[in-house]
């Protein structure tokens, strides 16, 4: 798995890459102005939203994965930790706003990833996916078999009464869109200097090899243990967000062992070690059945059997995948790099 | 090169259908009404008998009628795998309306997705419709105006199984002491009933034990031996899905008797007996939504729809199977609202506030069951703004082995046991939403 990645760590920091410094307060400006005031609120608030998260909970698995070479089934279990936590942090603590009780739902989030993390020191790879699976059932099981996480609820879901922040309200799909875009913007910043500072490099280092790690001196296990930790308070928040800001409430079946798959595939498709890979992979993820079946809709519905059609679209998505990981096995953001390079010489060619 | 090329087309085929503004030919006297479905996945073999049923009778509708009073039912199928996530892009995407017509109401089609848009439907003012299944506690309209657990909530589903079992034991009174075992599918659909199984074991004196089955219930020995030793009078099943014939069949291998299982609504089709073969043969089951292809609707059905090949069943022998009457039904629910809201506001679409007092004043007499053909297949109704369900009541059906047969009349649920329960529920769920429930003595 490890030996498959070729990026260099540096070259996936697309914000504050080295780029020309007028990109990333353009890139922020499309996010924030542009984007809202051309945007209507079923773009904002069912495509945008949703995509974000997915990104959010790509990035933290990308820490994980990608940067730190350990292989996890466990996201959607994490996300569910994180969803579960804020909602019960929200319910004892009144007055509670939702950022606030984003913060230590996330390192919550993070403690139950270091603990799954535990098994690491011994076992790697395929072993090691099978342990985060386990984690991914037991969690998934807990949260149905307790009714004090549902707080006793019928139909065990959980739901926050309002979103609103310091008497604002962010109910709407453009509050709820600058809120996820806040919180992601300011945690890939985060993310992108935490992989530029030493511990990143150690990440890298152990993806690469761990025994080479181990002999330069790097801590092996505790660097495993925190990146488990780190990518954990981000799959948190990315599932609390899944649910009080795009869904609006939640049950475990949101956060099932599909989930976990969706997320994977994420990125595998942007790209591993790839920032910006994992907001390429869950746009992949997130859009393209929704753009395969509105075209479908529009040229065949009518005409050819509703669950032929449903089917042939799965048949589609799954070969468009195949597709793109038999081509470029690093992924649409090694694609995107390569265009980049090639771009920026032409007409010469690379 | 190429590489960029297909990375083109791709964003290519990405964008355009989600750019394109949808097509402009507004008919202007046309009902929108989307359907969240699921075709594929894994209870898409349930649900494809049921979306046929819903859209032969939509067909029907439109072409035997001529629409609801004139105005036709544009209907729009969604995938969404029973996937509550997806049934929420599905509502954000229809929730405007289209081509002019807007939301009258939204079928969720599944308990989690009914959860996941209680919210944002109360919000947008768009009545959200759920037969037989829901939020319980949604049955009190004055909190929760725009949902509906129409037909038969999962309390009612619990009362009237011991409503049942009393009748077969020959009155109340000889439950005292009875032992009636739940076998449920542990998820929010097999723990709905418990509060109310708790309190009429209370009430009536009878033994409540409750046994889970873990998701997917293919293998239940450890369950049913427990069952085998405390050898209980009756068996209440509320499993869903494959857990449901590997039930039936492990209390066969347990010397259980069939016939003193009673299945509830989600167990009791066609689909739930035949895989267990003999051991299913005198089970039991609640049926708000009875099997049979007998009724006067099915004669109009094979006239106007069947025979003409324009069914969506894809194999014409599931004509009359449970899931496909559980479509009829529903579908009978959606169009008699209509006319309701016609009646009221004119024959033009409705919108979700006109829906919303359509479904709320949504009767439904013997006489007009006998008109729409529906007589025996459907109990009558009587929607409130303080009664969102409606109905509560449902007939018991019995598998002989190749056919399900209609034993008992329309048992009623008791609801003067039940209501304070719910009272209690959306009382909770008022105090925690900051919600005033209405008065309804003060509204129209």
């Amino acid at each position: 798995m490890s030996a498959t990645n070729t990026l260099p760590a540096t070259q996936a920091v697309v914000l504050t890459g080295t780029g020309l410094p007028w990109r990333l307060p353009l890139l922020l400006a499309v996010l924030f102005v542009v984007i809202p005031s051309l945007a209507g609120e079923y773009w904002l608030g069912v495509i945008l939203v949703p995509w974000l998260v997915l990104s959010l909970a790509g990035l933290g698995l990308n820490l994980l994965t990608g940067y730190a070479g350990q292989i996890s089934l466990g996201s959607g279990g994490l996300m569910a930790v994180g969803a579960f936590g804020t909602f019960l942090l929200m319910l004892h603590v009144p007055g509670l706003p939702l950022p606030a009780a984003l913060l230590p739902a996330g390192l919550i989030t993070a403690a139950v990833g270091f603990i799954c993390g535990i098994p690491s020191d011994r076992i790697k790879g395929f072993y090691l996916m099978v342990s985060s699976l386990a984690a991914q059932f037991f969690l998934e099981w807990l949260f149905l078999r307790f009714p004090w996480f549902y707080n006793y609820g019928g139909g065990a879901t959980i739901s926050l009464p309002s979103l609103t922040i310091l008497g604002i309200d962010f109910g709407s799909a453009r509050g709820r869109y600058y809120l996820v875009l806040t919180i992601v913007v300011a945690l890939t910043w985060i993310a992108a200097n935490l992989l530029r500072g030493h511990v990143g490099r150690n990440w890298t280092a152990i993806r690469d090899m761990d025994t080479a790690a181990a002999v330069v001196g790097i801590p092996v296990n505790r660097y495993k243990r925190l990146a488990f930790a780190v990518s954990a308070f981000y799959l948190g928040i990315a599932g609390a967000l899944w649910a009080f800001a795009y869904l609006g409430s939640a049950s475990v079946q949101s956060f099932n062992i599909t989930r976990s798959f969706q997320i994977l595939f994420i990125i595998i498709i942007g790209g591993m070690g790839s920032l910006g890979g994992s907001f390429i992979g869950a746009a992949f993820i997130s859009l393209l059945p929704l753009g395969l079946d509105t075209l479908s809709q529009s040229l065949f519905a009518g005409h050819v059997d509703a669950g032929l059609l449903q089917n042939i679209e799965k048949v589609i998505f799954g070969v468009l995948i195949a597709v793109f990981v038999i081509k470029e096995p690093d992924g649409i953001a090694r694609l995107a790099a390569l265009f980049r390079a090639r771009a920026a010489i032409w007409p010469l060619r690379l | 090169m190429r590489k960029l090329l297909l990375t083109t087309a791709l964003t290519a085929v990405l964008a355009v259908p989600l750019l394109a503004p949808p097509p402009a030919h507004a008919a202007p006297n046309e009902q929108y009404v989307p359907l969240p479905t699921y075709r594929v996945g894994p209870y898409a073999s349930s649900g494809t008998l049921w979306w046929a049923g819903e859209l032969d009778y939509f067909r029907y509708i439109n072409e035997a009628e001529g629409g609801v009073d004139g105005v036709k039912l544009k209907v729009e199928e969604f995938e969404t795998e029973w996937s509550p996530d997806r049934t929420v892009e599905v509502y954000e995407r229809v929730k405007n309306g289209k081509d002019g017509s807007p939301l009258a109401f939204f079928f969720t089609h599944g308990t989690p997705a009914t959860y996941a848009l209680i919210e944002k439907a109360a919000a947008d003012h768009i009545p959200l419709i759920d037969p037989a299944g829901g939020r319980t506690e949604s049955t009190d309209g004055t909190v929760f105006p725009y949902s509906f657990p129409l037909l038969f909530n999962y309390f009612s589903q619990a009362s009237v199984g011991i409503n049942f079992i009393a009748q077969k034991e020959g009155g109340f009174d000889k439950l005292k002491g009875k032992k009636i075992v739940t076998v449920y599918h542990d998820s929010a659909y097999g723990r709905e009933t418990q509060a109310a199984i708790a309190l009429l074991a209370q009430k009536y004196g009878f033994q409540n034990i409750q046994i889970p089955v873990a998701d997917p219930g293919s293998e239940q020995s450890s369950q049913w031996r427990q069952v085998h030793e405390l050898k209980p009078d009756w068996v209440f099943l509320r499993t869903w899905g494959v857990s449901t014939p590997v039930a039936l069949k492990t209390a066969a291998r347990f010397g259980f008797p069939a016939d003193h299982i009673i299945g509830d609504v989600w167990a009791g089709s066609e689909a739930d007996v035949i895989p267990a073969g003999a051991a299913a043969k005198g089970y039991q089951a609640l049926a708000p939504y009875p099997g049979g292809a007998t009724f006067a609707i099915h004669d109009r059905l094979r006239k106007a729809i069947i025979d003409k090949g324009e069914s969506n069943l894809q194999d014409t022998k599931f004509f009359g199977a449970v899931y496909y009457n559980i479509g009829l039904i529903n579908a009978a629910l959606a169009v008699e609202a209509l006319r309701v809201g016609h009646a009221k506001f004119g024959n033009r679409p409705l919108n979700g506030e006109e829906g919303r007092w359509a479904f709320e004043h949504l009767q439904i007499d013997n006489a007009r069951l006998e008109k729409i053909g529906f007589k025996g297949l459907l109990q009558t109704i009587d929607v409130t703004e303080t009664d969102h369900e409606g109905g509560g009541a449902a007939r018991f059906q019995q598998w002989d082995g190749t056919k399900w047969n209609l034993i008992t009349d329309w048992i009623q649920a008791d609801h003067a046991t039940l209501e304070p329960l719910i009272k209690a529920k959306s009382e909770a769920y008022a105090k925690a939403h900051g919600i005033t429930p209405r008065n309804p003595a003060m509204q129209d």
